[in-house]
């Protein structure tokens, strides 16, 4: 399938997703195209929306490309959110046991840490597959979980602030927060920084060797082993690239917006990256447009409900729906995977065959 | 004393807590042992404990709650079932979907049911029963043997899901798919007929997990009150090595960690009651490195079987 009527295919699906959602808010006695119009336009156009937007953009674009990098190699990242985790535990613990580098210096290993943090916890999946052949949804679904407690008891417990009534950790050192992008609000540079990490990503996939073999591995095991790539060193180079872009987004989160590691600090963005990638075809130069566009409609779910009062939950409805109508929509032509079209299509020949023959007969 | 007192808490509490692990895991292993991953779990559950809030709310009966959450599961299960055998979606990403789908359709669906309450709107459950001699057994006799019937029902479903699936024709026919479907297809057994009966009695398992939340813990529908017991089923089927009797007494063990861990809370908070979390997923993790998945998992689970393909 050329690229064209895959992205022709995913707009379908999103207009269908969307005017699912359109029908339940008729049914919760609402206007549909007011209430999309609100959510447009207050999470695009109005500069505190899009403010908001932007902050919840930036880790769903990293966690996408954290989603997007293994997957290109035929390995599921479902572990963002625990690679997130773990990726902010090691930022912050490094921020708070070195206060005082001045920021140029500090920042970047910051960075440094959480994407060292992160890509530790994904090799631990990537082994697992490249050399035991264990399933890494799996696995990585279960380390989210442990990763999670670890940063709870990490924050109730070492790392607690004094007197603190919640748990959280010290706050960072003024230094190391991350400059604000739109002034007067929160929105921090990161969405920049995941744009930057989509543009090397994009060359690498494209032109260089190293980047195709990810292909080569993903889309044909064998024949990439035949060509002479190492396919276990390509699976698990994918997922410490994935893991170490998952982990700066949880390190992001700490420095850039809270100043402090918070239990519970990420809100499933791990899993939104998910929803990103697909949406995305596995593009990455595409993902930032999808991370923007997941970002407004869950940011503008809230300013939705406000103002034209539609349940925010309409919302949550369109996201599922979205994912699978996209992922029935995508043909991926050598992993056996068919769209919703083919199965109706392919009924539709042999009943006009049967029918042709009856009557010939 | 004291510690009998606890231990009858800490065993009342894994009966309590595990149970809706074990509906879940048991559906997870059905559906497995046919060939297909549910990640849809944590969903299904949720539709389960919206239909049995619904039903309940609506006609004031635990039984016809029972019977409403256990349609909407059938109807989740075969909606996953679509997904997977007939468009061959990825599996992992249909669940994941349904998932998403279902968090969201109940979170709206208990707001228009129940409107301003927002879901806090009482709901008749089931009361336990105590089976008679058994419940005056000290420590385990209030905790294991005045349980609610839902419990109970846990407990036949297990037994008769292992005898279905390893002593039957057609729990072999089952095997026989998840195992080897071009080979089953060739014997003649149904293939995608199987695939759909295994994925809708999954989904109704699974939301047997909501309605014992609803039903027999709470008495009423919180948005996303299935709180990643889906999640932690996956692993019980792990830790039970596809075997659904093992897959129960995985899901009890998890519910044992999770008792101890509330109890924890209260009586230690020394020591880090996050240990008692991670345990679950830990062992399963360890299961799955040490034991090796290969050799007991189905060796087509979350394969799509596509007849015209070799």
């Amino acid at each position: 399938m050329n690229r064209f009527t895959m992205q022709r295919r995913i707009a379908i699906a999103l207009l269908l997703a969307l005017s699912a959602g359109g029908v339940l808010i008729l049914l919760d006695g609402h206007n549909p195209f007011e209430a999309y119009k609100v959510l447009f336009l207050e999470s695009f156009l109005n500069y505190w929306g899009f403010s908001n937007t932007l902050v919840k953009a930036s880790p769903m674009l990293l966690a996408g490309l954290a989603v997007i990098i293994p997957m290109r190699a035929g390995v599921f990242n479902i572990g963002g959110e625990g690679q997130i985790y773990i990726g902010g535990l090691f930022g912050a613990v490094f921020a708070l046991a070195v206060p005082d580098l001045p920021g140029l210096l500090g920042v970047p290993l910051i960075f440094f840490a959480a994407a060292v943090g992160g890509a530790f916890w994904a090799a631990i999946p990537a082994y697992l597959k490249a050399y035991r052949g264990t399933n890494e949804v799996i696995v990585t679904l279960l380390m989210n979980f442990i990763a999670i407690h670890i940063v709870s008891y990490a924050v109730a417990g070492p790392l607690l602030a004094e007197g603190a009534p919640y748990p959280y950790s010290e706050e960072v050192s003024e230094a190391y927060r991350l400059p604000i992008l739109m002034p007067r609000s929160d929105t921090h540079v990161g969405f920049v920084f995941g744009l930057a990490m989509t543009v090397i990503l994009y060359f690498w996939l494209r032109f260089t060797p190293s980047g195709f073999q990810l292909d080569l591995v993903g889309r044909n095991a064998r024949a990439a082993a035949y060509a002479g790539v190492d396919q276990k060193k390509t699976v698990i180079r994918a997922m410490l690239i994935g893991g170490s872009l998952a982990g700066m987004a949880g390190a992001i989160e700490v420095i850039g917006l809270k100043y402090r590691l918070f239990h519970l600090f990420s809100d499933g963005y791990g899993y939104d990256g998910i929803v990103v990638a697909f949406l995305a075809a596995l593009n990455p130069i595409v993902a930032p447009l999808t991370a923007l566009f997941l970002a407004g409609l869950s940011a503008g779910a809230g300013t939705m409900q406000r103002a034209v009062g539609v349940d925010s939950s309409v919302i949550e409805v369109v996201e599922g729906l979205v994912v699978v109508l996209v992922a029935a929509a995508l043909v991926t032509p050598r992993t056996r995977s068919t769209s919703i079209l083919k199965p109706l299509a392919r009924n539709l020949r042999l009943r006009r065959q049967t029918q042709r023959q009856k009557k010939e007969a | 004393m004291i510690d009998l007192v606890l231990l009858g808490d800490v065993l009342a509490g894994t009966a309590r807590l595990g149970t809706p692990i074990a509906f879940a895991a048991l559906g997870g292993v059905i559906a497995e042992r046919g060939g297909l991953y549910n990640i849809g779990l944590e969903g299904q559950i949720l539709a389960g404990a919206l239909g049995a809030a619904a039903g309940s709310f609506a006609t004031g009966s635990a039984v016809i709650g029972l019977g409403c959450g256990i349609i909407c599961g059938l109807i989740s299960g075969l909606l996953l079932g679509y997904m997977s055998v007939r468009l061959r979606i990825n599996q992992l990403v249909g669940g994941i979907a349904l998932n998403l789908l279902l968090a969201g359709l109940t979170a709206f669906l208990s707001r228009q049911i129940f409107g301003a309450q927002a879901g806090g709107a009482r709901v008749k459950g089931f009361s336990q029963i105590d089976i008679p001699f058994l419940s005056d057994l000290p420590v385990v006799g209030p905790s294991l043997f005045s349980q609610d019937p839902l419990f109970y029902l846990l407990i036949g479903l297990a037994i008769a899901a292992w005898f279905w699936l390893m002593k039957s024709h057609k729990g072999l026919d089952l095997r026989a798919v998840g195992e080897n479907p071009k080979a089953a297809d060739l014997a003649g057994v149904p293939v995608f007929r199987m695939q759909y009966l295994a994925i809708a009695v999954s989904g109704a398992l699974a939301a047997l997990a909501g309605v014992h939340l609803v039903l027999s813990q709470v008495y009423v529908f919180a948005e996303g009150m299935s709180a990643g017991k889906g999640f932690i089923a996956l692993a019980a089927i792990i830790l039970g090595r596809w075997s659904p009797i093992g897959a129960i007494c995985a899901a009890l063990f998890f519910g044992f960690c999770d008792a101890v861990q509330f109890k924890l809370q209260f009586t230690s908070p020394e020591i880090p009651y996050q240990l008692f979390l991670i345990l679950p997923y830990l062992a399963s993790l360890i299961a799955l490195v040490v034991l090796g998945a290969k050799a007991s998992a189905p060796a087509s689970v979350g394969l799509p079987y596509d007849r015209e393909h070799r």
